[in-house]
């Protein structure tokens, strides 16, 4: 079976509120038939306006959107046969579990023993089995979202649209609702469109991510891509902690560059800048800087310690390097760290590699 | 662990216990205290005139207190004959004590509301009996005039030695007790009451349905408007209220006569001719439009902060899921805004079942309703006890009412805002 690779398809996609801002500007993405795909940016850059795009409750001002290669923005959002999880979950209050879920499926006009068959199946993939008839006001905030979650499959779908579905839960659950919807997608197979301003979230869910920002997509890639590999520095700086130093492109050479700073030169991985004399900020994530390095690491220079923060299993330290006193370290708590003190001067390295020269802020 | 907890003592060897109920008990008393105004006020103004007209319109003392004598020596009479001579003699010294303490004329207005003719021959009773004889008073008295040896005049008074009446309350649903004590209809051409019970039932159930088809529009609108056009909306919904009363009814008045704006328009797009104008006013098509725009922000304003609750997204949920946006509207909105729908006609009927003002400025006679009946009682008849009568009868129909919704509806769901 032939996986199509434009299940979804914006195509040149504007839009535009008021007529003089662009919320969306020029968007182009492909999503694959069964992947979980998120959305990732802060609020206002247009995630949410995509999503309400693609579910019918916005159209889009410029350009088209398709579904399985049909064109859809002239179709109303209840023949478009997409299933969506709302922010505030949106059940209806004053029905059942069991009629919320029936709701999809009565309008459809299914029979009645076929329909608390799906009622069944989709309440028991979100373990719910004997909730059927309670209130929704009589559920907890994780119960409520399951039935959220179910509701937006029972009619099978073959695409699901989530918009910051655990928003409004607290830190644990969410995270067990995290890996419960992924497990969900990776059991049914069906198409996520996953909206969320949370990074760790859209790194543990998704196959891929879109970064948006300022109405655009910053970058489309699998997470670790994303983590690693950041295209600008808005990416660099969104996902993840990152270190920067701002400076000049002062020499380019054999995949590397040397970028001065105020104090001294630091070597690069020239990801977006091309010749001399460029402005430019390096990125390097605090994880791949090491402490008394190796004479291997083509940077090694020297800080002084400014903070100690205890995190259990890890250590922050901030250091006072090259002029940046925002360097942050991470250093994995064991016995060697003997002389991470207040006020020491201590050697940092790493590899040149990993320190992405970006364009500048 | 023992299963038996031992007693928490305070620092002061008092039971934690006991010292509690101390702090709650001083709590309760400031927090009555508190309330005692109110409440005090409430049993003044509320509470007490609604005991005295349930006293009022039951109460019969007063010919009771006048004819002490007469009716005691009646309890012997069978009324089936005139009655013996002792009831003629207690009935002259009982109204000589009246003639002297001038409370004759109260008695026979009092009478008269039983049996018509009473006001005639009791004042010339009390012109004959200053000649009266000692003695013999059956025959003394039943030469004053003959209705006075009419048995049906007896039993008349006789009707009247309760203390405590329904009289008034058969009255208001133009009923009476015979002589014989059979409870029956009043003579269909005199049954006044029952035509303007059911006016004022018809008239305030379509008024709240007019006002109901007319608010939910403006309330979803005003839910779903942003703020700055909603602000506007709720200021035009409002304005009537800071009106007075009285200047709506009557601009009600101008708009709706016949030589007014509203003919003067249909009659200018051709819709009635010049001659034969609309007729809108003093009658029940002034009191529809006039309640139901007067009433219509009762209805608006608990619709509204229904609506208001209600999230957007869950429209967009019933779409989302395949349903029509009728479907949506019909099985996801709407029950959401029952409790509203129920508090505003629940508001609207009760208000518009005892409305005064309007009905009797613009109903003219066809539109007038149970209140204006009431007025008229209070001020012109001034039979209080009727008044009282037919207010507490408006009063128990709204609480059955009341007590109807809370069977169907259930009164834990209204909600007002």
């Amino acid at each position: 079976m032939s996986v199509n690779k434009e299940f979804v398809k914006f195509d040149k996609v504007d839009k535009s509120y008021d007529g003089k801002v662009l919320v969306v500007k020029d968007l182009q993405l492909d999503i694959a038939e069964g992947e979980f795909i998120t959305m990732l940016g802060p609020s206002g850059s247009g995630k949410t306006t995509c999503l309400m795009m693609l579910a019918g409750f916005e159209t889009p001002t410029n350009g088209e959107i398709y579904l399985d290669g049909n064109a859809i923005s002239s179709i109303p959002p209840h023949k478009r046969g997409i299933g969506m999880v709302f922010q505030n979950y949106a059940l209806f209050p004053h029905m059942t579990v069991y009629e919320n879920l029936a709701f999809p499926l009565r309008v459809r006009k299914i029979p009645k023993d076929e329909a608390d068959k799906k009622i069944d199946k989709a309440l028991s993939m979100v373990s719910l089995q004997g909730f059927a008839q309670r209130m929704p006001g009589q559920l907890s905030g994780g119960q409520q979202q399951r039935v959220a979650v179910a509701r937006s499959l029972v009619f099978d779908p073959q695409l699901v649209l989530m918009d910051e579905p655990l928003g409004a839960l607290d830190k644990n659950l969410r995270e067990s609702m995290q890996y419960e919807i992924k497990h969900i997608h990776e059991s049914i197979g069906v198409t996520v469109v996953y909206v969320t301003h949370d990074q760790s979230e859209a790194l543990t869910m998704s196959n891929r991510i879109a970064v948006f920002n300022d109405g655009k997509v910053q970058q489309l890639s699998s997470p670790d891509e994303l983590y690693e590999k950041p295209v600008n520095s808005f990416v660099a700086e969104f996902i993840g902690e990152n270190n920067t130093f701002a400076g000049e492109v002062s020499d380019i050479s054999g995949g590397k560059c040397k970028v001065k700073l105020a104090s001294a030169d630091i070597l690069a991985n020239p990801i977006s800048v091309k010749r001399k004399g460029e402005r430019t900020t390096v990125s390097l994530r605090p994880e791949r800087a090491l402490i008394n390095p190796s004479d291997k690491m083509d940077n090694i220079h020297k800080g002084k310690i400014e903070e100690v923060i205890y995190h259990g299993d890890h250590t922050r330290v901030r250091i006072n390097l090259l002029g940046n006193s925002e360097f942050i370290l991470k250093v994995p708590n064991s016995s060697s760290n003997l002389d991470i003190k207040l006020g020491n001067e201590i050697k940092i390295g790493w590899n040149s590699e990993d320190a992405r020269a970006l364009d500048p802020k | 662990m023992s299963s038996e907890t031992k007693q928490i003592l305070t620092t002061d060897g008092i039971p934690l216990e006991v010292s509690l109920k101390k702090a709650e008990k001083k709590n309760k008393i400031k927090a009555f205290l508190l309330v005692a105004p109110l409440l005090l006020f409430i049993i003044i103004t509320y509470v007490f005139p609604i005991g005295d007209m349930l006293m009022r319109s039951v109460d019969d003392k007063m010919v009771t207190e006048m004819l002490p004598k007469t009716f005691k020596s009646m309890e012997k009479w069978d009324g089936q004959d005139l009655p013996p001579e002792e009831v003629f003699e207690a009935f002259y010294f009982d109204f000589q004590k009246l003639i002297e303490e001038e409370r004759e004329g109260k008695l026979s207005t009092q009478l008269n509301y039983t049996k018509n003719g009473f006001k005639s021959i009791i004042k010339k009773l009390r012109r004959k009996s200053k000649s009266f004889e000692e003695g013999n008073y059956k025959e003394q008295i039943m030469s004053v005039h003959r209705r006075w040896a009419d048995v049906e005049y007896w039993r008349a008074i006789k009707r009247r030695a309760p203390a405590y009446t329904y009289q008034k309350y058969l009255k208001g649903i133009d009923m009476y007790e015979n002589e014989k004590g059979e409870i029956i209809n009043v003579p269909e051409d005199r049954r006044v009451h029952r035509i303007l019970w059911m006016r004022t039932l018809e008239i305030a159930f379509f008024v709240t349905v007019f006002c109901f088809l007319m608010a939910y529009p403006i309330a979803h609108l005003l839910a779903t408007l942003p703020m700055k056009y909603s602000n506007l909306l709720m200021i035009c919904v409002l304005l009537p209220f800071w009106t007075s009363l009285l200047v709506r009814t009557a601009s009600w008045m101008i708009l709706l006569q016949q030589q007014g704006i509203v003919n003067d328009f249909f009659v200018m797009i051709g819709l009635v001719s010049d001659d034969n104008r609309l007729e809108m006013m003093f009658n029940k098509t002034g009191s529809y439009v006039a309640m139901t725009q007067i009433l219509l922000p009762f209805m608006v304003l608990p619709l509204y902060s229904v609506m208001k609750t209600i999230s957007p997204s869950l429209m967009r949920a019933g779409k989302s899921l395949g349903g029509t946006p009728f479907v949506a509207f019909w099985k996801v909105y709407f029950p959401l805004t029952i409790p509203g729908i129920g508090a505003g006609c629940l508001l609207v009927f009760i208000l518009a079942i005892g409305y005064y003002i309007t009905p009797a400025l613009v109903g003219g006679a066809s539109g007038t309703l149970i209140s204006n009946q009431i007025a008229f009682h209070m001020k012109s008849t001034l039979d209080w006890s009727f008044a009282s009568a037919m207010g507490l009868m408006l009063l128990s129909g709204v609480l059955v009412i009341y007590w109807l919704y809370n069977k169907l509806v259930g009164i834990d769901n209204i909600k007002l805002g």
